[in-house]
Parts: C-alpha cells; structure tokens; sequence
C-alpha cells in the first residue's frame, strides 16, 4: 500500500502512522455536551466504501494527511494536509441529546 | 443422528451412505418470534442458546454467505481467559467454563485442546502488570501462574534466550487456555440449533429493518421480507452497515487484521505462546500447521486481506521470538474484519429501538467468546435484561465513562 | 530412465547428491526429481493421511507429493519440492511423513481404516471420555499429521529482504512473458523479469514447439540474450512473486543459495523482494489437472504435461511404457514426443470418442481409465471402453491430462473472482482485477504459442503507451496456433476404489460427496470439511475438479457454485525469508545515549526502556546484589549526591507567538503565564480524559519552550502535538520539533548537588537565584549548557544538558566529581525507589487507565480554561468513589515483602474477583525508610488513608497487611527539594 504525501510525495504505507476516521479532527467546542463528545470521540460511520482517514507522516514530515479511500479495495483517490482542509464554520457540539 | 466412534465405525463398514445433513436448508418462513442477522460463531450460538436455555426455537439466523464464514472461520483459534478487568474476567471464564463442556453439550468435536498459554514479558515492568493480571485472573477462580526465565525454558527450551532484542524475563502460564477446531465450533452450534428447530438460512442478505413507532418489526431480505418480534444483530466487522438500517450509529471502525499459516510440520509447538514485546503469538494446529498472528494492519477496512508492512513485522518477531521456525514456510496469510471498539470490549445490548438487540464489538478477541456471547445474547433476548456476567458491556459505557479499557489504548479503535 | 539427446542439461557435468541414504548421480541443470526419476526412483514421500507412496506427479512448484526434506541439523529445511529443488554436490534429501522410511512406512497401516477415516470423522468421534482429547486421541492425531519437521535449533543461515522498483514487472519467463519483456524492454521502459524455474523459457523449455522454425528454446535463449543486455530489463530467475499488494507491490521469493553447493555463511539462502511497480504483466502460465479414477495416486501416475516435460527439459523419461489418457489434444503431445523420443507408448486412452492421432502406438478413442494396479509403483492401467468391456495394459507411467487451469493466482489476490469458460473447462481472470495488472497467456486462458506471444506482446505495447513511451515495432515470430479442443471430465463415474483429488491432503471424491450429502455444501465448507485445497499445494491441482464434483453432487452451475478465495503466498514463503533482519537483535532498533559506554565499562547492567539501553545500577566492588547497590545509590542521593542520565525522556521544543496558548490547550495545567527561566510540572491528557503524559515544560524565553515527556510516551506524545497543532489550531504561530537526541541530559541530585555543580559550571550559581523550578543557559566547560532546577527524586536536584556530542565528557566529568563528593553514578533501579519514595508516578501508574482524578491530581485541571482530554474527563464513570485512587501501602510489619501485581482486599474478606479492591502499581524497598513501599490504586482510597488493607498475591503466594498513606511517603512537604 502506498500514499502520496502532499509534502513529500508518494511512499510506502510503512512511513504512516494511522489514526482513524477524519471526523477525529473536528474537534467539538469547550461547551459542547456529553453527546457531542461521545459522536466526536467514539461513534463512526465506518462505512464499507469511500472513507477519509487520518494518516501522520511519522517517518516523514510530520505532516498529518487526510486520505479519501476506498476500505473495501484500498484505492486511494485523494490526500489532503490536515492543516489545509477547510474546517467547520461554526463550532461543532449540538448532540443527540444535548 | 447421533455422533460417536461407534456410529463412525457402522457407517464406514457401510460404505457412510448414512450420514444425514448436518443441518436442513429450510426456505425462510414469513414471521418468526426471533431473528438473528448473521449466522457466524456468535450468531449460531446465540440461535442455539434461545433454544436450549430458554426454549425459544422459532428462530432464524439469516446469513447473507455460509454459515460461519466470517471471523469464526478465520482467526487464530486461541481459547483463554486471561482479562483481568471486572466486566471481562467474569464474562471470558465463565465462556471458558462453556468451552469445557462443549464437546458434550454439541455431540460435536470442537477438538477443544487445553494445552497451555505462555504470555511472555521482557521488563520488570510488564511483570508486574502480568502479575495483576495473573492474580485477577486467580481471584475469578480461574488459573495462573508465574513463570521466571528457567520456568519458560523448561516448557519452551526453543525459544531465544540468548540474544533476543527483549530479553524473556519470564512468562504467565495459563494451562487451562488453548486452542480449538474454529469451523467445527459453528459448525457444532450450526447442528445444534438446527436440531432445536431453529431455521439456517443461508445465502439471505439482510438489506432492510422494519420499525414502527420505536419498534422493530421484521427485516427486509434478498429472499423477501420476513417479520420478527425480536431481531439480534451479530454481524461482527459488517455491525456498522447493519446497525444503519435501524438509523443507529455505533461506537466501532472496522479493522482488517491478518492471520497465517505454513505447511503441515510435525509436532514442534506444544502451547499457545504469545511474545509480549512484538504481539505475535503462535500455536500449531492439530494438522500440522504453525498458525500464527500479530497486531491489526491499523487502517480501516473491509477487505479482509492486509498488506506486506504487516506482514514482514509478524515474521520478524517470530524470528526474533524463536528463530527455530524459520525454516518453516508460511503456506497462506488471510484477513478478517474485525469490529475495533474505542476501549477494546464488547457490546452485548438492547437499542434504542424496541426489540432489537446488538451483539458486536468483538475487537480481536472474539473466537474464545463465541460460548458465553450467545448465552448472554439469548438470555438478554428472551428476557429483556443483561446477563450478569455482561452487564458492563453496555452501548453507552462511552458516553458515561464506564470503559473497560484492558490495553489502555484510550479511544482510537485500531489501538486495541 | 535418461534419452540420449534430449534434454538441456549439461551432460558433461555430473553432479553426485543423497536421497534416502543412497548416493545418486545427475547432471547440472537437474532438478532432484528429474535425477531421481532418472534413476528409476519411484517414491518420493508417503500421503499426509493414509501414507500411500507417492511419487512426483508435476514438474513444477504446484507439486503435491515430492516434498522431501533438505538438509540437517538447524539446516533441515522440510517440506521442499523435489521439482524445484536442483541437485547440487553435498545434496542432501530424505523423503518424509514414514516411518521407519518411504518404502516401509508402518503407518501405512491407516490406509486399512480409510472407510473410517472419511471427510470430518474426528468431528464426530474422540469426544469421549472428556480428558482423553489431551492426554491420548490429539496427541496420535499430530504426530500421525503434519508432513516434514523442523530441527527444533534456531536457525543459523542468513536471509534477506530487499526493494525494487520498476515500470513493469513480468510475472513468469514462457513465450507470453519473454514477448512482453522484449517489447517494453525495447522501448525503454525499466524492466524487471522474474521466472520461478532456475532457467528462464517457461514452458517452451518443456514442449518440443518450434517459434520462428527453431526450436523454442532457442528462441527464448535469443530472447534472454537480448534482454539481458539492456541496461533497462532486470532478470531474475528463481524468483517466484508470491503475493499481490496494494499500491502496485508484489512480494517476491528469490531462492538465491539453495542451488548453491557450501555457500559462504553471508550469502543470504533466500531474499524476499518487495517490487513497486508501476504496471505488471502476469505470464504465469497454466497448471495440468489431474482426473479422478480410482487409484489415481499410484508412484508412476503424472500429469502429461509433466512427462513430456522431463523428457524435453532433463532428458528422462518417467517410464518404460508410458500410458497416456486424457480428454484433450494436449495430452497426444505427450503420446507424440515420447514416441518420437523412442519411448515405448502403451496407448493413448483418449474419453473422446472423435479423436484421431497417428503414431506408432494403440489409440483407445471412448475409453477410460477405471483402475490401477501396483502398490509401490504402477504397473497396470485397468481399462474400459464405451461398452464397459475392461482391459488391462502394462505400464509403468501414466501420463494424464484433464485440461489446464490458468495459473491466476496473484490476479485474485486482491479478492477478485474469476469467471468460468465453457470453451476451455477453466476460470479465467477478469481484467483489472488487480490495478495496473494484465494477464497474458496460458494465465489468461490463451494456450497457443502464437496467442502467448501475441498477448505478451500486446499487454507490454498497452504498457508502454501508458506510460508515455514509444514501442519500437516488434514482429510476432511465427508459432502454433492450435485450438483448445477438449471435452469437460473429473472423475471416472462410480469409481471402485477411492478416486484422489487432493493428493497432497488425501482426499477423495468420496470426500467431496459425502460433504455434499451432509450438506456441506458451500463449496467454502467443502474445502474446510474435507481440507480439499488446503494442503501445501493450496488446492493448485485440485481446486477446480473438486468443486465441478461439488457442483455435480449438489445440482448446481461450475459458476455457480463459485471457487474459494485465492490468498498470498502463490507458494508456500519462508518465516526466515519474510522475517529477515528480525531475528536476534534485529527486531527493533537499539536507542543508546551518550553515556552508554561508561557504563558499560562500569559494569551497570543495561535495560531495555522501551528502545532506549538504561543502565540499571552500577555495581562496587563487595557489592553482592542489586539491591545492595541500589539502596547504596539511594542512600548517596538522599545524603550526598548522584549523578543519572535521563537523556532518554523526551524533550520536544516548542516556539512561536502562540506557543504559550498550544501548551494550555495541551495541559491540563496553565502555561501561558510562565516566565521565561522558570519550569512548570504539566500533566497532560488524552482526548479521552485519560492521562497520557506528565513531565516539566521550561520557558526558556518569550514564545520559546522546551516540553519534557516521560520516555515512553516520547513519540505519542509528539504525534499528539503535531496532530493538535495541524487539526486544531494551524493557524497559530507555533511550532515544534523532537530535540531528544540533539542534548545529553544528567540529573544531578542530593545535597551536594549545586556544590558539584558549581565545581564544572563557569559561573557559579546560588540557591536564592536559581531557585526550584528555575531554568536557564549556564557555561560548562566551555560549552553552551542548559540548566534546570527539578527533581525526581525529591532532593535538591538539577538536570544539565548539553549537546550530544558533549554528553560522554560530562558524563565522566560529573561522576567523577560526584564520586569525591561521597556520591557517584545512579541507575534506574534507585531512580525507581526514588520516585516512590516521594510519590511520584510513572507508566506503572498512568498505564492508560486512569485520571487526573485518579492520581489526586485533579487540581492541576484548570477551570478557567479548555484542554484537550478535559471535557471527556468529567465523564460520570470516571470521578467518585468507585474509581481506584492512588494511595501508598505500608506492609505491616515494615519488613514484610510485597510485590507489584498483587491485588488488595479489605481485611477479612476473602480474596475472590467480587471483593477485589485494588492493586498495586509500584513496590520497592525503601533504605531511608527501612520499610517496603507501594504505590497503589485503591477503590475510595484517598478516604481509606489511615485504614488497613490487605493485600494478596496469589501467585507468589503472599498475603500481607497493609496501611494505607498518602502516597507521598518522604518529606511530604517538599522542602528538600527547594532547599
């Protein structure tokens, strides 16, 4: 398996450390409720198909990447910095049940 | 049919034309009082249990390929009960406790081997932490015990204690944890509720739940719509689509973790050894084959099938662990979809929605739990309430903080 | 038995080996089969199940009976193909799975039970009594199964892994691959050619097949002479690709030394090549199948492909009177080249009935083959015609062919399945079934030499337009072109003896129906039911028939009743060779720190933490133990002073306008309102609101930082700033990098420990000055320093820190002087007592489990601010008196031993999981104290302080009283530290 980095270009899944879904990098606001926490830091669409996940250049540049990829036949279409994607206009937090 | 050697013997001086179906191949009827999604060792023995413990046996299980073709027929077989949390220890010994009779209750050889795991440590530290699980395990009533350096070489004088990158320091024997036969164990429970009257459907997708005002209904199938009072979703890796149909979001990411096997050796392995430094543990099967596995490949995935990252790093703790093996060939590497929750436990539960019910989270530890998950599935379905040795695997443990976190990984699912 | 002028081997080098304990000749370019078939050699092993003799029935890797075992000592290597395997003088095999040998094997006894020994018997019996499982019926089970053995020694060979990239890798070296090689070699693009076989050729080394007028041999020399003179084309025979990856990675066997007689020990035997291709081309060719008819294991029985193939390749024929039976016209190439070859054909059975075949031998159109006869060896084919009428024919070699199944393993690796050809009785793969893979050839279902290279061809042009290259015009040499002309057939109905399918698992089509008619039906619990198709062949000879039995027995479609998933290694892959580099040190990398060789040279026994070396304590003469060393260092810190290189904790600089404000995100604990020259003790969280860290943060000037993390949460740790920084807040002007092993860092502490330091530092500093928590840039000998005023250990303590290079100097530099001081080096075993003595935790504690409320340090989590973790910290489950809160223990009576891992329980109660109240974290015997300290999480603890609990450790067999204390058990106000 191999991923591009937008740094450094396309490398060996080996450099990467996984983290989990990308919603993980949304994080809710101070005030957010209970369940808003419990969607942010367990409950996951885990869908069987087009997914993003959290990638981190660890043997790299340090980068954390978004990768667009497919889990039921591992394509990758798309890597993204962390850093650049546009992030939610307002803050998250209104939960289920909150 | 009843099985014993005896009855081997007459069918094979008459050429075993009398062996009967394991199992019937029933159309689905159009309303049951249970429906189980997913005909997998959890599924089959939750079917089973309905039927025999509280004698419910209009039962389906609906499995969308064959029976038992999911992670029951693709793990690494180890039986144990080593957790130390209260919540895991309760629920594992007492599904070790159902292993021992298995054999017995199913009228099928599961081949059951309580032949020994050795948990290896390398540190002070790692003894300690060895040490409280060993005693926890002791104070649930079931066994351990400590092992040093020249304890270790006495049962494994093959391994590397010379030269190895982690020194053994010493190891956990639990002589009552072991291996068994994984598709004879869905196969076994398969027979069973079958002979209970329970109905095995298999090549039945499930692609729909029907609620109604908060309560479920029925399932909508590739062979048709059929109507339940009670639905069991057990579908391990696949909950998170499964759950979707009833509009529930689960606390689980699906992982793929890889598993191997070489060729047929004679008998080398003895027990159930598992490296304490590098996660690979390895036992040899009955066959002959070195079966053995290491840590998830960590990114999410459904393909049951990894990579080679994960694949060299088995075999290197392997050659480190015990390079006696080297000459050994690994015959073929497979993937399963394991169901990862955010603290590493299971979930046995009711829903939100009335009459359905969710067993799954099973992380990578779910072969030696296929007993006890269907006891506590079947006794929470026929009687509304929790097992008590289940109790604490609760849906909302995340949300109220009630975790049972054994790794201590914290909430990223793959760590687990 | 050797043809004089057939063959390519080299005849005038004779090459002397040992099978079973006799000497044999063969020539170079001899595989162990075809030798020992050369010299009348019949049985190679006995079967997995029945122990039936067997012999060799392929000539390729796909072989299911000539296993032997290679080699002795912690050399042995078991379970090698005979057909692979080429001689070499020293040579050793033996054959395997008998007992006292292959040709009396007293095992072979359980061929008398097979009607008790039918698909899943041992589900159905050896269940009672229960405790014989164990003791008796598995224990005969594994030492009857299994097939070769280890050594049981470590092994003591070299192996290897390595990488390669390529525009276009081609799988298999027959005319399909060598055409795409040549093309895409031509023009230009980076080439990488791999071919199991020693010699490259495929198939046209087996086949009598002209190309271009010339022998195809020849042809495929010419090739191969080209190739290998273009600096672009790599070419690498015995290599085998065994799995495909994701992202255009193949892993590949290449069998580098085991051909090699007495290699030098760093010649790897094997290598394991990871490929990174940009494209592949998969040539791998088609195996021969078997039919099923009873007795059809016999030494003597092969494929037809696999006659010819000994004949044209090594110049052996497999028998004096060879039979030929088949459903196709492939199998009459057989017929024809042993004739022409002089060797005697017995017939040509042929279950068409519309076959013509000129030859000099009897043709038997419509006719089958419905038993053998020849236990050691055959000696009889048993006839029937299409009137039933049986005849017998003398002979000692059965060629058979059923048909060809595309070799297309490695395009299914990635799950994809193939589709069923009526036309050809094969599945074939699909296209894009593996991104950036195309099959051509005989893989692909193609079985002319023409469509071979023709597909090759055009696979490599598609490649290389692909890949913004230009093709130079390559012709297509002239070829045969022969269609596939055969009739679909299994098995010989009704056979009257048990009819193989798997020969390598013995299983039968009996097997299969019996699965079938106990509703195994799938054709997954067939295979796992009967063990068809998991042997060491994975089902390569057996798969396809086995399931169109499945399909016959069941009513249902070949396609419908579908294959079994096809999984990496496409042959069986050595633990040693994927493992390479793992074995011994090489598992992980070794971390030392600077003064690492000092104390070495003093004798300090080094630990492993995490990757880093630590020494554990520095022993001195008349010391007899750890322990007396270890309460010796303490004693000199608490009363003089020590010296300890703490250079392994993490230590992580942090700059910007912003970093002020990263770090109260980050900590629990505010930062932005330190001064620059002062340190802080942080605790920081996981998202969850379990503690994942705590360590010291210095300001060590406007916006600038310097973050301590303990040394195992080093790289979380780091991960986790990175991760906070780019999610969170990439819009801050802040950033970080890892400097652990920029600076050499010492804790100096005790009493003496600004004396000691005054004594290197150029400017001397004074207690009021350079108070506790104080941080600042020193001089030491020249040398820009950094020091800091913290303690680990509760005394008066400094940690300087120097860059790297500098460390080792100071190092002796310190202890030394340490030592004139009355104090000297101490190592992680006092550090540990230390840290106990006044409380402090480490990862025993913060094992990943546990709060800040847990640790009593739910003060530090400020309320006037966000951090990460502290939302999901207040979480109901994890504040109150169910939790387990640090607490210290003390044995009563203080002598008492205890040991970490025990669990406690209150007194009285009995030590039983529902009365379990806790456990303990960290012991140590404390010499300042005279007394055995614990660190222990405990249910309500901190309201228990004072109490008494006890504590059990049932696996060292311990129960001792304790008291419960706070957990700070050495001057509990700190004032030595500050002093």
């Amino acid at each position: 398996m191999r991923l591009t980095c937008p740094l450094c270009g396309e490398r060996d899944r080996r450099e990467f450390t996984y983290y989990g879904a990308a919603v993980y990098a949304d994080r809710p606001h101070a005030g957010a409720g209970p369940d808003a926490w419990d969607d942010y830091l367990h409950l996951r669409d885990n869908p069987a198909g087009e997914t993003r996940d959290l990638w981190y250049h660890e043997l790299g540049c340090s980068a954390w990447i978004e990768v667009t990829r497919n889990t039921v036949t591992h394509t990758i279409t798309a890597t993204r910095l962390v850093a650049e994607r546009e992030r939610p206009a307002k803050p998250k937090g209104r939960g289920r049940r909150a | 049919m009843r099985y014993s050697g005896l009855r081997v013997i007459r069918e094979g001086l008459s050429g075993n034309r009398g062996w009967t179906p394991a199992w019937r191949d029933p159309a689905p009827k159009e309303e049951y009082e249970v429906v189980i999604i997913g005909g997998g060792g959890h599924g089959l023995s939750t079917a089973y249990y309905l039927a025999k413990n509280h004698g419910i046996t209009n039962v389906a299980v609906l499995e969308k390929g064959y029976l038992g073709g999911g992670n029951v027929g693709r793990n690494t077989t180890i039986v144990r009960a080593n957790y130390f949390l209260p919540g895991n220890q309760e629920f594992y010994s007492h599904s070790l406790k159902l292993w021992e009779g298995l054999e017995a209750e199913l009228n099928y050889n599961v081949m059951h081997s309580q032949r020994g795991l050795i948990n290896l440590f390398h540190s002070d530290g790692q003894r300690d932490a060895f040490a409280r699980r060993g005693n926890a395990m002791i104070n649930q009533g079931d066994d351990a015990e400590l092992l040093d350096r020249e304890g270790v070489r006495r049962y494994l004088p093959y391994l590397d204690f010379e030269q190895t990158r982690f020194p053994i320091y010493g190891g956990l024997l639990h002589r009552r944890g072991g291996t068994a036969r994984h598709d004879a164990v869905a196969w076994g429970y398969a027979r069973g509720a079958d002979r209970r009257g329970v109905d095995l459907i298999q090549n039945c997708e499930v692609t729909g739940i029907d609620i109604v005002d908060g309560r479920v209904r029925g399932v909508q199938t590739t062979r048709g719509p059929i109507r339940a009072k009670k639905v069991g979703i057990v579908v391990a890796g696949r909950s998170g689509q499964v759950a979707a149909m009833a509009g529930i979001r689960l606390p689980i990411e699906s992982h793929v973790l890889q598993a191997f096997v070489t060729e047929g050796l004679k008998p080398v392995i003895d027990h159930v050894v598992s490296f304490g430094m590098g996660h690979f543990y390895i036992s040899q099967s009955d066959k002959g084959g070195l079966v053995f596995g290491g840590d998830l490949d960590f990114y999410a995935s459904y393909a049951a099938r990894g990579n080679l990252p994960m694949v060299e790093h088995v075999m290197e703790a392997g050659m480190t662990l015990m390079p006696m093996i080297g000459k050994a060939k690994v015959l073929r590497s497979w993937g399963g979809i394991m169901d990862m929750t955010p603290d590493g436990s299971p979930i046995i539960d009711r829903t939100d929605v009335g009459g359905l019910y969710i067993d799954c989270g099973w992380n990578y530890g779910g072969f030696k739990a296929v007993p006890a998950s269907g006891w506590c599935m079947a006794h929470l379905m026929a009687t509304g309430d929790p097992h008590p040795v289940a109790r604490r695997f609760r849906l909302d443990r995340f949300l109220t903080g009630h975790i049972l976190d054994e790794e201590g990984t914290g909430s990223q699912h793959n760590l687990h | 038995m050797r043809i004089a002028g057939k063959g390519l081997i080299d005849r005038s080098e004779t090459v002397g080996f040992r099978f079973d304990g006799r000497d044999y000749t063969g020539f170079r370019g001899d595989t162990l089969a075809s030798a020992l078939l050369a010299s009348g050699v019949r049985i190679f092993g006995r079967s997995f199940k029945y122990h039936r003799p067997r012999g060799v029935m392929t000539t390729g890797s796909e072989e299911p009976n000539a296993l032997v075992t290679v080699g002795r000592g912690a050399r042995q290597v078991p379970n090698v193909r005979a057909t692979v395997q080429e001689i070499h003088a020293g040579l050793e095999a033996r054959g395997q799975n008998a007992w006292p040998s292959i040709g009396l094997d007293l095992m072979g006894v359980n061929d008398l039970f097979a009607p008790f020994f039918g698909a899943g018997f041992y589900y159905k019996t050896f269940m009672w009594p229960r405790a014989f499982w164990e003791s008796l019926y598995e224990p005969v089970i594994r030492r009857a199964a299994g097939l070769g053995a280890l050594s049981g020694k470590s092994n003591d060979e070299a192996y290897e892994k390595a990488w390669a990239f390529c525009d276009l890798l081609v799988i298999g070296s027959g005319p399909a691959g060598l055409m795409a090689a040549l093309v895409a070699g031509r023009a230009g693009a980076d080439v990488i050619l791999v071919e199991e076989d020693s010699r490259m050729g495929g198939r046209l080394l087996l086949e009598s097949h002209q190309i271009a007028g010339r022998p195809g041999a020849d042809w495929a020399a010419d090739v191969l002479a080209e190739l290998g003179a273009l600096p672009n084309v790599r070419l690498m025979p015995r290599t085998t690709v065994t799995g495909a990856y994701d992202g255009g990675t193949y892993g590949a066997l290449e069998r580098v030394a085991l051909h090699i007689a007495g290699p030098d020990d760093d010649v790897p035997r094997e290598g394991f090549w990871r490929i990174v291709a940009r494209r592949a081309v998969l040539a791998s060719g088609a195996h021969e199948r078997q039919i099923a008819f009873a007795n059809n294991d016999r030494p003597g029985i092969m494929t037809a492909g696999a006659v010819r193939g000994y004949l044209n390749r090594w110049g052996v024929a497999a028998g004096k009177s060879v039979t030929v039976f088949g459903n196709n016209d492939y199998a009459h190439r057989t017929a024809r080249d042993l004739s022409a070859a002089g060797v005697r054909i017995a017939a040509l059975i042929d279950l068409r009935e519309d076959v013509a075949m000129p030859g000099d031998f009897p043709v038997h159109a419509g006719c089958r083959v419905i038993d053998t006869v020849g236990r050691r060896g055959l000696r009889e084919v048993v006839i029937a015609d299409r009137e039933g009428k049986v005849s017998r024919i003398v002979s000692d070699c059965l060629a058979v062919s059923g048909g060809w199944n595309p070799a297309l393993h490695l395009a299914c690796h990635l799950n994809g399945r193939p589709d069923w050809r009526e036309d050809i009785a094969a599945f074939v793969p699909r296209a894009g079934m593996v991104p950036g893979l195309t099959v051509a050839g005989a893989a692909n279902g193609a079985f002319s030499t023409h469509a071979c290279l023709a597909e090759g061809a055009a696979a490599a042009e598609a490649v290389v337009e692909d890949l913004g290259l230009r093709a130079a015009k390559t012709d297509l040499p002239q070829a045969e072109d022969a269609g596939v002309r055969i009739r679909a057939y299994w098995e010989v109905p009704e056979p009257k003896h048990r009819a193989w399918l798997d020969f390598a698992n013995d299983v039968t089509t009996k097997d299969v129906r019996l699965a079938a008619q106990e509703n195994y039906r799938s054709v997954e619990h067939m295979k796992r039911y009967t063990t068809q198709g998991m042997a060491p062949d994975q089902g390569k000879n057996s798969n396809v028939a086995a399931l169109a039995i499945l399909a016959d027995a069941t009513g249902r479609a070949i396609p419908e009743t579908g294959t079994t998933t096809f999984r990496p290694p496409y042959t069986p892959v050595s633990i040693a060779a994927m493992g390479a580099g793992g074995q011994g040190k090489g598992f992980a990398p070794e971390r030392r720190t600077t003064s690492d060789g000092a104390a070495r040279d003093r004798g300090a026994p080094m630990i492993e933490a995490g990757l880093w070396y630590r020494a554990a304590y520095f022993p001195r003469p008349g010391e007899a133990s750890w322990r007396e060393s270890c309460d010796r260092e303490v004693r000199m810190v608490r009363e003089r002073v020590g010296v300890a290189d703490v250079s392994t904790l993490g230590k992580i600089d942090i700059q910007g306008r912003d970093a002020g404000r990263f770090l109260d995100l980050v900590y629990t604990n505010t930062f932005s309102t330190l001064k620059p020259g002062r340190v802080r003790y942080g605790l920081m969280l996981r998202e969850d609101g379990m503690v994942m860290d705590d360590g010291t943060t210095a300001c060590l000037g406007e916006g600038h930082y310097l973050m301590t993390t303990t040394t195992a949460a080093a790289g979380q740790v780091m991960r986790h700033l990175d991760f906070v920084h780019q999610a969170h807040c990439p819009d801050w002007d802040v950033r970080m990098i890892s400097v652990t092993e920029s600076w050499a860092q010492f804790a100096v502490a005790g009493p003496l420990a600004r004396e000691l330091l005054n004594s290197v530092l150029e400017t001397p500093i004074d207690g009021a000055a350079f108070p506790f928590l104080s941080c600042g840039e020193v001089r030491v000998m020249e040398v820009e320093a950094r020091l800091f005023r913290i303690s680990f250990s509760g005394e008066a303590g400094y940690e300087i820190a120097v860059p790297a290079r500098f460390g080792a100097a100071l190092w002796r530099d310190l202890v030394a002087r340490a030592e004139s001081l009355g104090g000297g080096a101490y190592g992680m075993e006092a550090l540990n007592v230390l840290r106990i003595e006044k409380g402090f935790i480490t990862h025993a504690e913060i094992h990943g489990r546990v709060t800040a409320f847990d640790i009593g340090l739910q003060g530090m989590v400020s309320a006037k601010k966000d951090c990460i973790g502290k939302a999901a910290s207040q979480r109901p489950g994890l504040t109150g008196p169910e939790r387990e809160q640090l607490v210290g223990l003390r044995p009563i009576p203080a002598g008492r031993a205890i040991a970490a891992g025990a669990h406690l329980f209150d007194e009285g109660a009995a030590a039983v999981a529902s009365n379990d109240r806790g456990y303990v974290t960290s012991v140590c015997w404390s010499p300042t104290l005279r007394s055995h300290l614990a660190l222990a999480f405990l249910k309500d603890g901190r309201a228990r302080i004072g109490g008494r609990v006890k504590l059990v450790d049932h696996l060292r067999k311990a129960e001792v009283l304790c008291e419960v204390t706070h957990p700070v058990f050495f001057d509990p106000e700190g004032g030595r530290a500050r002093a």
